[in-house]
């Protein structure tokens, strides 16, 4: 499509961006942190607008993956190769569109260390375009784990009281799952004698092993998602980091999880898929209905925040093993969807907790006398998480519980308890927050959302709604590499009933 | 069989190294104190000229009817541990001067361990193996105890000479069962009579194995280590950590693929355990650490475990993720301890890791490179550990221990909860006082080895094509 390896450049541009960082800026004074925040700005900016070159060339029509590159690396062991199909462009997109806002959160709530925070954060945005464009099995993994490093550094170092330890929860949580991830690489390039991804889609595993692998590469994805009971990390995790860090790791990681599980355990294991697919729908729905449960006793907001995503991330795990049209469709623009919304309230949590250096939801009540365009904002995005239909919310969910429903009626019929659910507690945060008398004087003196806050939040509501009555653009992008995985699916399915019915 | 000068040209490395150490001690006993400069200086440009003579020697020789053999995989381990030692002995001269520990006879130890090291890698039959083995060992156990006056000191060089004359003890006695059940001494010939295991053959692969264990510091031989490393002084702990445990892996892998090849069977069950137990204490027995000396023998008892995973896979694609593994491990080593070494206040040097508190701040490349040396000891990708562990997995898993590889994996992230809380206490903690700026010789082995570990992974593949083909060669 283009001459030059666009893919490389989106990934590697951030990269760049932070050696500038690293050779250009030297000591600690107000100039120094200025320009190194406006040098983080400009890459994630560049980097944003180059990743919409992969939009324009972008053919949805195209099973095959595009933009594809490719270099010898480790010799038979692994190589560099990229590319993007319909399934990993919306996310490589997500972030980095994500990424500027994520900077311009931090533009004043960072003071100390600033140099070392644009550093980590474009490292980060690198590892993340990486892990989604990587097309083989051991890059991939070094980009899905390098990720960790940044990440661990930016909750220790910026994070609130309990940092330390929800850094080092964070970090060992997601290590310990991957390295049994490591291990089905590995076994895999003995079965298969290659790491190619675009290959790896097309070779049948043996069914016993295939349950294996499956169980290796869940363990890694379930923690990184996270799925009810090793979701714990997360509240974690979310309550100490930075604001940025916040929309980072609920925008972008934890989508990896569900991206790993679209890229290689359906398509590669789809007969240990299709086994296991019970087990994943009791485990989405006690992670819809009990963390629901969970995060309306929450008293921190961005705590009640990480539990809703737990919540949300059900639904996608929940449409992905429908192993149906619909249901990966929904997974996909649950993820996406998901991304704006809770990226933009963990911001929203953001703009009071700059203003007030608490989270408490008790702290606060009455915000709409002072602040009411911050209330509109937080209005609508509290609406896109509850799921109101015209809000990107609603898409995901009523497209997952669809295909749900056709497969397993107690299932929807379980998981749509967790909508209302999750109205209660998003709503009742809302009327905590904005409504009711402002009686207490520290917040009396509040300003509303300045300029720099609205050009992180406005471009996300514009989304919000826009996808919210459009779903088209996400849902045919990744129309043609979806039907590719329902199909592999299928045959593996009914080759088990076909087996099934010819034993007695 | 008369042997002309000439024959002995693959040899000329270590005779290189043991006219140098000869020549050196007769400089200082004559010369006396003041010519310790010259002594170190020689010694470095002895070590060097063998890394040179080991580069551009003939890369297949056999001598003496096969006692002594050069071969891809023995240069491949020879240059580790001259880099190795070389590294060590150049950071180890500022430092033994500082602290007024500074004798002509520690380079010259250096030199005759070295030469033991370079025998035993080349060992070609039992004898030479004994031989080498001793020669290294002795060479350490006085080095140990360098600083005569220190109560530690000492009783680190005794602890680790009485434990390690009975391993050799052990040793010995199994390398006389393997003569007696096979006939011969000689590395080959033993793999052709023992083609059926005995009972008796058995007894001895497990007591050289003990022997061997001892020297690698695998559980459960590794009971000296801790003691010996945290008594000893620092720059003796570095090149405890390097070098010899290179020599003593090679000689570990080249004992067991080219003499018990036909038995490797029964011996395997032996490797898998030692390796578990050695990955499981070493991450669990580390966390309580809070001496860095120590935190790193506990640290090296887990990478020799890795590192023996490899072994276990008994196949090429094992041996050469042994090899990748230890040039990883050597490097990441030398650059800790290049940290280590330079943990030095005002009033002395400082052992406890507490001390790097706040270090990014303090000295933040430092920190850095230190950081980046943390996250690969514990595996994390992008960096060098994360490959040498993939290589050394990969193998596991074609040779099919499974269960094997599952635990290392797990130990591993255990073991990358010590290594954290190291980046922790600089990255996290508010910084302690400023520690004096560093020698240029640490300096400059911590700038290598950072630098080596972080960007190793943008093109490795020289280090795996140089394994492969030194992996080979025992095949």
């Amino acid at each position: 499509m283009y001459e030059w390896p666009i893919l490389s450049v989106v990934t590697f541009l951030p990269l760049v961006g932070a050696l500038l960082i690293v050779l250009m800026i030297r000591g600690d004074d107000e100039v120094a942190k200025r320009n190194a925040r406006w040098v983080a700005l400009w890459a994630t900016l560049v980097t944003f607008v180059i990743s919409l070159l992969l939009l324009v060339g972008f053919d949805a029509s195209n099973p095959d993956f595009q933009f594809t590159e490719y270099q010898p690396w480790l010799g038979d062991v692994a190589a560099y190769r990229m590319g993007v199909d319909g399934i990993s462009l919306p996310f490589i997109v997500l972030t980095t569109l994500l990424m500027p806002m994520c900077i311009l959160a931090s533009w004043e709530s960072i003071q100390h260390r600033v140099k070392e925070y644009m550093i980590c954060f474009l490292v980060l945005e690198t590892l993340m375009i990486g892990t989604f464009a990587a097309l083989d099995l051991l890059q991939f993994y070094f980009f899905f784990e390098g990720g960790l490093i940044p990440m661990f550094l930016i909750i220790g170092i910026w994070g609130g009281k309990r940092r330390i330890y929800a850094t080092f929860k964070f970090f060992l949580y997601t290590l310990a799952g991957s390295v049994l991830m490591m291990l089905a690489i590995m076994a895999m390039y003995w079965q298969a004698g290659t790491t190619d991804i675009t290959q790896l889609l097309t070779f049948n595993f043996p069914s016993g092993m295939q349950h294996w692998l499956w169980l290796a590469f869940f363990a890694s994805f379930a923690v990184k998602m996270p799925m009810w009971p090793v979701h714990t990390w997360l509240p974690d995790a979310h309550v100490e980091a930075p604001t940025a860090g916040s929309v980072i790791l609920a925008g972008i990681l934890l989508k990896m999880g569900g991206y790993g599980l679209l890229r290689f355990s359906l398509p590669m294991f789809p007969e240990a898929s299709a086994y296991f697919a019970p087990f994943v729908f009791t485990l989405s729905v006690i992670a819809i209905v009990y963390t629901s449960l969970v995060a309306l006793m929450q008293e921190d907001m961005k705590k009640l925040i990480a539990y809703s995503s737990v919540a949300h991330m059900g639904y996608v795990t929940m449409g992905i093993f429908t192993l149906t049209q619909e249901g990966i469709q929904g997974a996909v623009f649950q993820m996406v969807s998901h991304g704006f919304v809770s990226g933009a309230l963990f911001l929203c949590v953001g703009v009071v907790y700059d203003r007030m250096h608490t989270r408490e939801i008790s702290a606060y009540g009455g915000l709409v006398f002072r602040m009411p365009i911050y209330a509109t904002l937080f209005m609508v995005f509290t609406m896109a998480n509850v799921g109101l239909p015209g809000t990107s919310g609603f898409i995901g969910e009523f497209l997952t519980l669809l295909a749900t429903f056709g497969r397993n009626t107690w299932v929807a019929f379980f998981a749509t308890t967790g909508v209302i659910l999750s109205a209660a507690y998003a709503l009742w945060l809302y009327r905590r927050i904005i409504f009711g008398p402002l009686e207490k004087d520290s917040l009396k003196g509040l300003g509303d959302v300045n300029a720099r806050e609205m050009a992180s939040l406005v471009p996300l509501l514009f989304f919000t709604i826009l996808f919210g009555v459009w779903p088209q653009p996400i849902l045919d992008a990744c129309n043609v590499a979806v039907n590719a995985i329902v199909a592999r699916a299928d045959i593996a399915v009914g080759a088990v009933k076909a087996a099934a019915l010819v034993l007695p | 069989m008369t042997l002309s000068l000439a024959a002995l040209g693959p040899a000329l490395p270590e005779l290189l190294l043991a006219l140098s150490a000869l020549a050196l001690l007769m400089l200082g006993a004559f010369a006396g104190p003041k010519s310790t400069d010259t002594v170190n200086g020689l010694a470095l440009a002895a070590l060097f000229g063998a890394l040179v003579l080991v580069l551009i020697g003939p890369a297949e020789a056999t001598l003496f009817n096969g006692a002594f053999q050069v071969d891809a995989f023995g240069r491949f381990m020879k240059v580790l541990a001259l880099i190795g030692a070389g590294g060590t002995l150049a950071m180890s001269v500022d430092w033994l001067k500082i602290e007024k520990q500074d004798r002509f006879e520690y380079p010259v130890l250096v030199l005759l361990s070295t030469l033991g090291m370079m025998v035993l890698i080349s060992a070609g039959d039992l004898i030479a193996l004994y031989m080498g083995l001793e020669m290294m060992s002795l060479a350490l156990y006085v080095i140990a105890a360098n600083n005569r006056d220190s109560v530690r000191s000492t009783e680190a060089g005794l602890k680790y000479f009485v434990l390690g004359a009975l391993s050799s003890g052990m040793l010995l006695y199994g390398a006389s069962l393997i003569y007696g059940f096979t006939g011969s001494v000689n590395f080959a010939q033993i793999a052709q009579a023992a083609r059926e295991p005995s009972l008796g053959l058995i007894f001895g692969i497990v007591f050289t194995f003990a022997g061997l264990c001892f020297k690698v510091s695998a559980v459960p031989f590794h009971m000296w280590t801790p003691d010996v490393y945290e008594g000893a002084p620092a720059p003796v702990t570095a090149f405890f950590a390097s070098a010899p445990k290179v020599a003593a892996m090679a000689v570990f892998v080249r004992f067991a693929m080219e003499a018990l090849p036909n038995v490797a069977h029964q011996w395997q069950q032996i490797i898998v355990f030692v390796s578990i137990a050695s990955m499981a204490l070493g991450s669990f027995a580390a966390i309580g650490q809070r001496n860095f000396k120590r935190l790193m023998a506990y640290s090296s008892i887990g990478h020799m475990g890795f590192a023996l995973v490899g072994l276990a896979a008994g196949t090429q694609q094992g041996v050469q993720g042994v090899l990748v593994y230890m040039a990883v491990y050597l490097v990441m080593t030398l650059g800790t301890f290049a940290c280590i070494l330079s943990m030095r206040r005002k009033d002395g040097m400082v052992e406890s890791y507490d001390e790097l508190a706040g270090l990014a701040r303090t000295s933040p490349v430092k920190a850095f490179m230190l950081a980046v040396l943390m996250f690969s000891l514990a595996g994390i990708p992008p960096l060098a550990g994360f490959l040498a562990k993939y290589y050394v997995f990969l193998a596991a898993i074609e040779a099919g221990l499974y269960t094997l590889a599952v635990i290392g994996v797990l130990t591993s992230v255990v073991g990358a909860f010590y290594y954290l809380r190291i980046v922790k206490i600089m990255y996290f903690d508010e910084p302690a006082a400023a520690f004096e700026p560093m020698r240029s010789e640490p300096r400059v082995v911590l700038a290598i080895s950072g630098t080596f570990t972080l960007l190793f992974f943008v093109y490795p593949a020289p280090l795996i094509a140089a394994a492969a083909a030194a992996a080979r060669a025992l095949f």
